[in-house]
């Protein structure tokens, strides 16, 4: 129980090398040991989407992947990848839309998003639903998530930049 | 009166001078940190010296505890306590569950940790404290109870035969509740009506999967005797009052923290056993402990609801007019009443409410509530609504199937007209108003109807068989002292809110309801904008701890918009008075020739800039001394607001739903959803219909997909998000959302409440939805959820 790997990796840009136990998850040891607040944990068996983080380049399930795989991996969370702004259209979206309720959700969900966005950049309605579909939302019905994300696909088609938010005047 | 006839125009009027955010889709802006990873749940809360519990929770679903053996899980690593029900009854007292106004009502005692007997699968029996959550758990494995089975009483059914075990022997049977109605002469109606239609209708227990799982951190400072509970809820000073009082500690020894919310849909509204016992775990060893939930744990532990099964039949007469209801509804709630709202209140409420949007005058009820070895049950969005409106509607379409009428002109007819209120429904819950009429009007034109109906005709001739189905509902909101406080609970039906100017300008309003992702603190600084009379940008909502906001009930029975708003829009009110004052006094001039625009004064006749915020704060708080002897600036004011003037404030609306159901596999399709809600003023149309639709899709949740599935033994066989089926996005339709708006003359702003009548529509309109499809074969169902597997057995294919 106490025999512990060492790992090396970067996290959000940062040269991480920490001691971890083989049987630790890679959500758990951004939140424990790196005390990330980003990626959460809502089912713990990969079922749910709020642990979701990219690993080298590819979102996973934080909670089905040990953080010693992650070791020479570039890991990505909702919190580095908003300061890169890599998210930002999507953030906006979603704030325009209110594709957020209580927020648990919402790390997972805009990481699954930017990958469709990425990958499937001509996607309808019921495409966006179904690649959402594995990251599971308790308040908001999808709908608004569904109109937020199309909106940014439709806004990258066009070449636009989705506008920011702002309180109206 | 309050009829909708006197109110034309009314819903136009502003409620405020410079009326610039209530009624528009502001974006909430303090939920973009929940964009950014940025928000603070429980989970990430790190405390110095924090123990992280585990709980073992009994293995099966009814046994006598025997000797407990904890000596090998206490020299685990990092183990700090292993501690059992009688060590934790030492600290913390037991609780029954019942209210007075519900008469007859009776529960057993039950305590934090389970004494002697385990009365359902995942009751909290030893817990165990470890420095790390993994060495907790690797410590739980070495705990060692001792334990016999007993026999346990799974089916509602057979729980109050006499040959069925007592659960609690001393409360003579296993009967928690029982009540009936009887309104008018409901036989000789049913012996002369033209017809009669009848059904069962049955409703799989389910539960609400609240994304975040419940978790807590309580912290004990033994030096200053001071309790801090960080928690996962809705009611924060429900909590700090149930604290105080199971520990014998006092409102100013606890501290109720709730910050970021991770979903809640009642399932946090309630105390549980293992909140009481992590808490005095806290106490016990001094330093903070953590208890988040696993999920195995949530499916067991947290609260289920919706277990009934009710026999329903309506009568009418041959011109289409509904004559009476008579239900018989039969619910289990698990082995205890749930503390301490009760787990009667799903089953009253379904016997207030059916039949309630409807003008008929005969009405009979029967309820009875049954204990069970089953987790316990409670308020879960909707609260019995969802249940009431299926069998109402269901029988309905059964009524007009009958008569060959179309199901939406049956309604149109047989609605309470818009022009009768206020009124008294058959079960004698009061209406204030209601647009039931208008609401109707809306859909039709909203769906089509005529082009829709013509669709499923043009299909149905190719062997495609869809359809069309609709739920006229009413849902209670903004309750009244009437709901928890006659029944002595101590559950607070007012909420204050206390608003502050400070001095750079900024308005601070703290208040006793908080946000769980509804929107809340976003529709207060609506509020709060427009009463005070600034920018939305210079407003601070402040919730979420019951050491600095005003005393107050928190989330339930949508009450945040409708009580909490009012109580935001009084003391934003009073706060530009005491600006005014303020004003006048620094200007020597009165305080009536003053206005207030967009966070400056002004001189009313002339429109000129007097003084900004700014200003104005500089000089109550720095410069006192140049105003005048006595004067008082009072920059921070609280008003506290109580809906007293009907029990509840009822809403309404209606669903439409619209399906295709493949005969030959049984699947259903869900092709679109429309809602027309009538919540009142609509304070935030982006953030109602977003409520709405969540709470839609949790509904069609119900109907199709959730339920709590157990084996004969009383064990629950799908504990897991893959086993448990909760709706994800490919599989839900597009919800279109329109608005009646009929304020509430019970308070200034107008707002009834809006997050659970979705949930409360869709299980009954998207069964008449999946009936009307099943039409043309002659067959129906009504046991939701409603499966694959339900409606081929109803076909006659398996």
């Amino acid at each position: 129980m106490t025999i512990k790997k060492k790992i090396t990796l970067t996290v959000n840009g940062a040269s991480i090398t920490a001691e971890v136990e083989p049987r630790q998850h890679l959500v758990d040891f951004l939140r424990e040991d790196l005390f990330l607040k980003g990626p959460h944990l809502g089912c713990e068996h990969g079922a749910c989407g709020a642990c979701t983080v990219k690993v080298d380049g590819q979102i996973i399930r934080g909670c089905l992947f040990l953080a010693v795989q992650a070791d020479g991996s570039v890991v990505e969370t909702i919190e580095g990848l908003t300061k890169s702004g890599a998210l930002a259209d999507l953030q906006e979206s979603f704030m325009r839309h209110n594709a957020m309720q209580c927020g648990f959700c919402s790390s997972g969900m805009l990481l699954a998003a930017a990958e469709l966005i990425e990958k499937q950049p001509t996607s309808t309605r019921e495409e966006v639903r179904e690649w959402i579909s594995g990251n599971y939302c308790r308040c908001t019905g999808y709908h608004s998530i569904v109109s937020a994300i199309m909106d940014v696909l439709e806004a990258r088609l066009k070449g636009e930049k989705i506008k920011p938010v702002v309180a109206h005047a | 009166m309050n009829k909708p006839a006197d109110l034309k125009g009314l819903i136009l009027d502003p409620v405020t001078n410079d009326q610039r955010y209530i009624g528009n889709s502001e974006p909430r802006h303090r939920a973009r940190r929940l964009l950014e990873g940025q928000g603070t749940y429980v989970d990430d809360i790190q405390l110095p010296r924090m123990g992280h519990v585990v709980y073992w929770r009994s293995p099966v679903a009814h046994m006598k505890i025997g000797k407990i053996h904890t000596e090998h899980a206490l020299g685990m690593p990092g183990v700090l306590a292993v501690v059992d029900g009688v060590q934790m009854a030492t600290i913390c007292k037991p609780w029954v569950a019942t209210l007075e106004h519900l008469v007859g009502m009776k529960s057993a005692p039950q305590y934090a940790l389970a004494i002697d007997r385990a009365c359902w699968q995942g009751e909290p029996v030893v817990a165990v404290v470890a420095e790390t959550r993994a060495q907790a758990e690797d410590a739980l494995q070495h705990i060692e109870v001792e334990w016999e089975e007993l026999p346990a009483v799974v089916s509602m059914e057979t729980a109050l035969d006499a040959d069925t075990p007592l659960i609690h022997p001393e409360l003579g049977d296993n009967l928690c509740f029982t009540r009936t109605l009887d309104v008018g002469s409901v036989d000789e109606v049913f012996a002369s009506a033209d017809i009669v239609a009848e059904a069962t209708f049955g409703f799989g227990r389910h539960t609400g999967v609240t994304l975040e799982p419940r978790c807590q951190i309580a912290d004990y400072n033994p030096g200053d005797r001071r309790l801090v509970v960080y928690h996962s809820q809705q009611a924060p000073h429900m909590m700090q009052d149930l604290y105080c009082r199971q520990f014998g500690l006092s409102e100013s020894d606890v501290q109720v923290i709730c910050k970021d919310v991770g979903g809640s849909f009642g399932i946090k509204v309630h105390a549980y056993p293992d909140d009481f016992a992590t808490v005095g775990l806290a106490m016990m060893l001094g330093r903070p402990v953590k208890f988040v939930a696993d999920r195995l744990e949530s499916f067991t532990s947290d609260i289920h609801a919706r277990e009934h099964r009710i026999k329903g039949r309506i009568a009418a007469n041959k011109d289409g007019d509904i004559l009476a209801f008579e239900i018989d509804d039969l619910t289990a709630i698990g082995p205890y009443s749930m503390f301490p709202r009760t787990s009667a209140i799903e089953g009253n409420q379904v016997v207030n409410l059916v039949g309630g949007p409807y003008k008929h005058q005969h009405y009979r009820a029967k309820l009875n509530v049954v204990f069970q070895n089953k987790t316990p049950t409670c308020q879960y969005r909707g609260v019995g609504h969802p249940i009431a409106c299926a069998v109402t509607e269901g029988l309905v379409d059964l009524a007009a199937q009958k008569l060959k009428m179309d199901p939406l002109e049956f309604r149109k007819r047989n609605v309470i007209p818009d022009d009768a209120y206020p009124c008294s429904g058959i079960s004698g819950i009061k209406l204030e108003v209601l647009s039931h009429e208008q609401c109707l009007r809306t859909i039709e034109k909203m769906i089509d109807y005529p082009a829709l109906r013509k669709e499923q005709t043009e299909l149905r001739k190719k062997g495609i068989y869809r359809g069309i189905g609709f739920a006229t509902l009413i849902e209670l909101t903004n309750p009244s002292p009437a709901f928890y406080g006659v029944g002595g609970a101590r559950i607070a039906s007012q909420d204050g809110a206390t608003a502050r100017l400070d001095p750079s300008g900024v308005v601070s309003v703290l208040i006793g309801v908080g946000e769980q992702g509804q929107g809340t603190e976003g529709i207060y600084a609506q509020i709060a904008a427009d009463a005070v009379g600034i920018s939305i940008k210079d407003v601070r909502i402040i919730t979420g701890d019951t050491d600095v906001t005003p005393y107050g009930g928190g989330t339930w029975a949508s009450r945040g918009a409708g009580v909490g708003g009012e109580a935001v829009l009084l003391a934003c009110q009073a706060l530009q008075q005491n600006i005014l004052k303020l004003a006048g006094a620094i200007l020597n001039k009165p305080p009536e020739s003053l206005s207030v625009y967009r966070g400056n004064v002004l001189d009313k006749a002339s429109g000129e800039t007097l003084l900004p915020f700014g200003e104005i704060g500089r000089i109550g708080y720095f410069r006192t001394d140049t105003l005048p002897i006595g004067f008082s600036a009072d920059l921070m004011v609280t008003r506290h607001y109580t809906q007293k003037e009907y029990p509840f404030i009822f809403t309404n609306g209606v669903q439409a739903s619209y399906v295709e159901v493949d005969p030959d596999t049984g699947f259903v399709k869900l092709l679109k959803h429309w809602a027309v809600e009538d919540c009142g003023r609509v304070l935030n149309p982006m953030l109602v219909d977003e409520q709405v639709r969540g709470a839609i899709v949790q509904g069609i949740g119900g109907v199709l997909f959730e339920e709590c599935l157990y084996d004969e033994s009383g064990l629950l066989r799908n504990g897991s998000m893959a086993d448990y089926l909760v709706p994800m996005a490919n599989e839900m339709p597009d919800i279109e959302v329109a608005h009646v708006q009929t304020p509430t003359q019970s308070s200034k702003l107008g707002a009834k409440g809006a997050g659970e009548a979705g949930t409360a529509g869709a299980p009954g309109a998207v069964q008449n939805a999946i009936n009307d499809a099943l039409a043309p074969f002659n067959v129906a169902v009504f046991d939701q959820p409603i499966t694959c597997e339900k409606i081929l057995k109803a076909l006659g294919k398996i």
